[in-house]
């Protein structure tokens, strides 16, 4: 396995998964140990899912290309998209897990809930948009 | 690719239903679970025990039909409560800042009998 690979799905839920495994297996591969796999994994499926719910606006309207890439020092995710611009640093935390907020069910807002985990465990996150291109959302993290 | 990665099972009880959820939870398979707690809460079991041991991977799709469940739960005076959940449930629990809002026990047993 190289330092860089490329995989392209069609924008469908149940595809998702073949993105977490592919990321997850290089992530593996890079030396990280399991927990950072599984939080690579994870802000990964939230990303994809993301852009097939916000970027597209629902299933089978577009691919979603992801790249990692390794290094000694980090391991990247880049996602591609053609949906509409959507940027994920534009949207607030879910209500419940700001700072000195009493959780109540009732007051419950979820969404953002995925945004927040790719924010808490990744430790950047970068967002690009062009015409052409569409969405571009790398994501970084340190190997310490 | 079309057969679901979990499997949900329901123990029916006096005290509580038990909601058995076992593998891997996503946005491909979370409205499974969003809708067999729905059900069972619109059925007037509104006091529910999540078993989430054998859970192998669960992202914020499935912890958004957790809450809503949750939510629908108290609307009605009953719970959600969680037994034994997997490290992997726990620690997306966590993260998410939610751990205030469940009542967790380490074993069905207890989680059952929490509720009188």
């Amino acid at each position: 396995m190289g330092n860089k690979n490329t995989l392209t799905i069609t924008g469908h839920y149940n595809q998702v998964k073949q993105v977490c495994e592919f990321v997850a297996a290089a992530a593996q591969q890079a030396g990280l140990d399991d927990n950072t796999v599984f939080q690579v994994e994870l802000a990964c499926d939230e990303a994809c899912t993301n852009i097939i719910e916000h970027a597209y606006g629902g299933e089978g309207k577009g691919n979603i290309t992801a790249i990692w890439e390794a290094n000694p020092q980090s391991f990247t995710i880049t996602l591609h998209d053609n949906g509409r611009r959507f940027n994920p640093d534009a949207v607030e935390d879910p209500t419940f897990v700001k700072p000195n907020t009493t959780p109540n069910p009732d007051e419950l807002k979820v969404g953002g809930l995925g945004i927040h985990f790719m924010r808490n465990l990744m430790n950047e996150i970068r967002y690009e948009f062009d015409k052409k291109q569409g969405n571009t959302l790398i994501m970084v993290k340190y190997i310490e | 690719m079309s057969e679901s990665l979990v499997t949900i099972s329901v123990q029916p009880g006096e005290k509580a239903y038990i909601v058995t959820v076992v593998g891997r939870v996503d946005s491909s398979n979370a409205n499974e679970l969003d809708t067999t707690l729905a059900q069972l809460i619109d059925d007037g079991h509104n006091k529910l025990v999540l078993e989430l041991t054998e859970i192998s991977y669960m992202s914020s799709a499935g912890l958004r039909a957790i809450v809503s469940a949750l939510r629908s739960a108290k609307k009605k005076r009953g719970d959600v409560r969680i037994a034994a959940p997997s490290e992997r449930v726990s620690e997306v629990f966590d993260l998410a800042g939610l751990n205030p809002l469940f009542n967790t026990f380490d074993d069905v047993e207890t989680a059952v009998n929490s509720f009188n």
